[in-house]
């Protein structure tokens, strides 16, 4: 049985990753801003198997609190072998170039944020010698586009804090999974016209599964995205400053 | 929410219409509140235009997908109305349970099963999908929130099964799951000649074997007029469980459209051919898994796109078994109509009520056929047994209908004046304003 902390656990993504930790007797412990909302999951996960499970509902740019929360999740779990960091928020572009505060709080949420509770988790874990901590960045961090670069910033800071964590935990074997996947079908991305290459979240699920059981490092989801994102990342930026994307 | 106006199929691929998607994502939400009419959607498994709402908004129920509990003493699920059969067997047959009855697809909701009151092969037994469901949630555009069952809101509860989702959006529903020892179907399948050894087959059937069905080989005429294949089988008793069991989880996906011409009198007329004759014998015994027996097109995804993308009409009928001779009689005309159906499916219905006001299955003989949309004929042929079937005093499936007409609806469901009262005022359908048009 594997202990498992999911923040965020209200997002698409993260339900299913849940359900396939639930289906495997595993136990859970949940964390989002909404309570009605989590115990809706919790309810879903106790009937697909889950041994035990709880939530607690927080606001998680209050980064105060994290400290409490982990200790809660680790005294309910008895300790925590897998945590899964998914939440985000895709905040309007065009508003943050015009606005500074906007940027700042999508900074602050995508990043900063998360930062606070991957430096609490970290020394946490640390002594423990086992786990692995799996975050969901974005393909939107490997370079920087005028539709979404406050966004990708955010995210891309995030992939490069965690490529140091990864290389700090490595001694005490503790796998940190940068999770990064492409469009995806969830209520984030409601208003936006789908194509061939959006993904449904149950599938991202599985790839996160079984990144986190492959202790790998990262991931893309789907993989195609690991092509398309190579090909894009060596364009020459006197060509890529020219290009709409 | 925003939502852009999108083109919409349902499983048939006709008619195709223009409308909104509002996907809902919470139970505890109300209806959202947009300007036009809305109706619930699931899967989009219906054939016809019961899931369509032209000009409209549809309110996606896919993400309503949270199971609430489950008593394994007692096998009620509580789960909400977005949940799939295939979700549903998935955590519970591992625990010894199954669906009490179930349609020959598995990717359908448990909304969309109430709403559209879906039978089963074992209809003889346990009913249809709605006699199993102890309660349900119904919430109104007005923000009510009706716990229907047979003693709380009985006319709600009677109104929503069968009732295809117009009064109202399903939030949870409770399923009477029944008791299994083990995934295998024991099975029997059975070559008959002609439709009074149907009828013969039947009848012994019935008594013996929980789920019964036959596939009829619409191409043949004369002598072979009404042959077909018989399924019948059981769950595996205890004596009967498998030392070792082989589960296969493998799937086709349709990869493109069909041509048009693919499917014509004689490919069909071949395919039907063959498939009756795959057997040398007159009866095959075998243990099979469940997914076979109950969702053999399951196995292959987008199985519609095989009708090319002019699409396909569904015509499903009952008519009362002093009747059945109309059975007869249909199979001629489509015979000699040169039009020929592949799925030709052919059961005995049993007697237990449904407590669906508008619900489809009553006691007798049903007959599911299936038209590749070859222009104006199709659509001739199809008028042509509606005025056969009225005349036999039966019936026509709404969940597969695509053009029947108001006169034709209103006789088979008189009922439709008193049904209208339930209908909440923000919901509606493309099937329903076609039906009641005056």
């Amino acid at each position: 049985m594997r202990k498992v902390l999911i923040i965020g656990a209200t997002s698409a993504i993260a339900q299913e990753t849940a359900k396939i930790y639930a289906q495997q007797q595993d136990a859970l412990f949940l964390v989002g801003r909404d309570a009605e909302k989590l115990e809706v999951i919790a309810a879903d996960l106790k009937v697909r198997g889950a041994s035990k499970i709880d939530y607690t509902s927080l606001d998680l740019n209050k980064c105060e609190r994290h400290q409490d929360m982990l200790q809660q999740a680790d005294s309910y779990l008895e300790g925590i072998d897998v945590v899964l960091i998914a939440y985000g928020t895709l905040d309007d572009q065009k508003e943050c170039e015009q606005e500074y505060s906007k940027t700042k709080r999508s900074l602050h949420t995508n990043f900063l944020s998360v930062v606070s509770l991957l430096t609490l988790l970290a020394n946490m874990m640390e002594p423990q010698n086992y786990g692995c901590i799996a975050v969901i960045t974005s393909v939107a961090g490997v370079r920087g586009r005028q539709s979404n670069y406050v966004y990708g910033a955010a995210k891309g800071a995030l992939s490069i804090f965690l490529q140091g964590l990864r290389n700090r935990l490595q001694p005490a074997n503790i796998s940190v999974l940068d999770v990064k996947p492409g469009f995806v079908d969830t209520p984030m991305t409601a208003e936006f016209k789908k194509g061939a290459l959006w993904a449904k979240p149950e599938d991202i699920a599985k790839g996160i599964y079984k990144g986190i059981e492959k202790r790998k490092d990262v991931v893309y989801l789907p993989w195609f995205w690991w092509p398309i994102m190579t090909i894009i990342s060596y364009i020459p930026e006197p060509i890529f400053k020219r290009m709409k994307l | 929410m925003k939502s852009m106006s999108k083109k919409y199929q349902s499983w048939g691929r006709f008619p195709k219409v223009s409308q909104r998607d509002n996907p809902l994502q919470w139970r505890t939400l109300p209806i959202p509140d947009i300007p036009c009419t809305v109706l619930p959607y699931g899967l989009g498994r219906s054939y016809g235009d019961v899931c369509l709402n032209n000009g409209g908004s549809i309110l996606t129920t896919r993400s309503l997908n949270h199971f609430i509990s489950f008593n394994t003493d007692t096998g009620i699920l509580r789960c909400e109305a977005g949940v799939s059969l295939a979700e549903i067997l998935d955590l519970c047959v591992p625990q010894g349970w199954f669906l009490p009855t179930t349609p020959g697809t598995k990717f359908v909701t448990i909304g969309g099963a109430i709403a559209n009151d879906v039978h089963g092969k074992n209809h003889h037994k346990a009913g249809t999908f709605g006699r199993n469901v102890p309660q349900f949630e119904l919430l109104r555009s007005n923000g009510e929130r009706l716990l229907c069952s047979p003693t709380s809101n009985q006319e709600y509860y009677a109104a929503t099964i069968g009732g295809l989702g117009l009064t109202g959006l399903i939030i949870w529903a409770e399923v009477q799951l029944k008791p299994i020892c083990h995934r295998a179907m024991s099975t029997e399948l059975i070559q008959f000649s002609g439709l009074e050894e149907f009828f013969e087959i039947s009848a012994q059937s019935d008594q013996l074997y929980d789920y019964t069905v036959a596939w009829v080989d619409c191409g043949s005429q004369g002598e072979a007029l009404g042959r077909g294949l018989f399924f019948r089988g059981n769950h595996v008793t205890e004596e009967e469980i498998p030392a070792s069991w082989h589960v296969s989880s493998r799937t086709l996906t349709m990869p493109m459209d069909f041509p048009s011409f693919a499917l014509n009198k004689w490919t069909v007329a071949t395919f039907n051919w063959m498939y009756y004759h795959k057997q040398s014998s007159k009866v095959i015994k075998e243990l099979v898994d469940y997914n076979p027996f109950f969702y053999p097109l399951d196995a292959i995804l987008q199985w519609n796109r095989m009708y090319g993308k002019r699409g396909f009409l569904q015509y499903q009928f009952v008519v009362s078994y002093e009747d059945h001779r109309i059975i007869r009689d249909i199979l001629q005309v489509i015979a000699a109509s040169g039009s020929s159906s592949f799925l030709a499916v052919l059961k005995t219905f049993g007697d237990l009520k449904s407590p669906g006001m508008l619900s489809f299955p009553r006691p007798g003989v049903t007959l599911a056929l299936d038209f590749p949309i070859k222009g104006a004929a199709t659509f001739e042929l199809l008028e042509r047994l509606d005025a056969m079937v009225r005349e036999a005093g039966g019936v026509v499936y709404p969940c597969k209908d695509a053009r029947l007409s108001a006169r034709n609806f209103q006789t088979h469901y008189p009922q439709w004046n008193e049904f209208s009262k339930y209908i909440d005022p923000r919901f509606s359908s493309s099937f329903w304003r076609r039906v009641t048009r005056t």
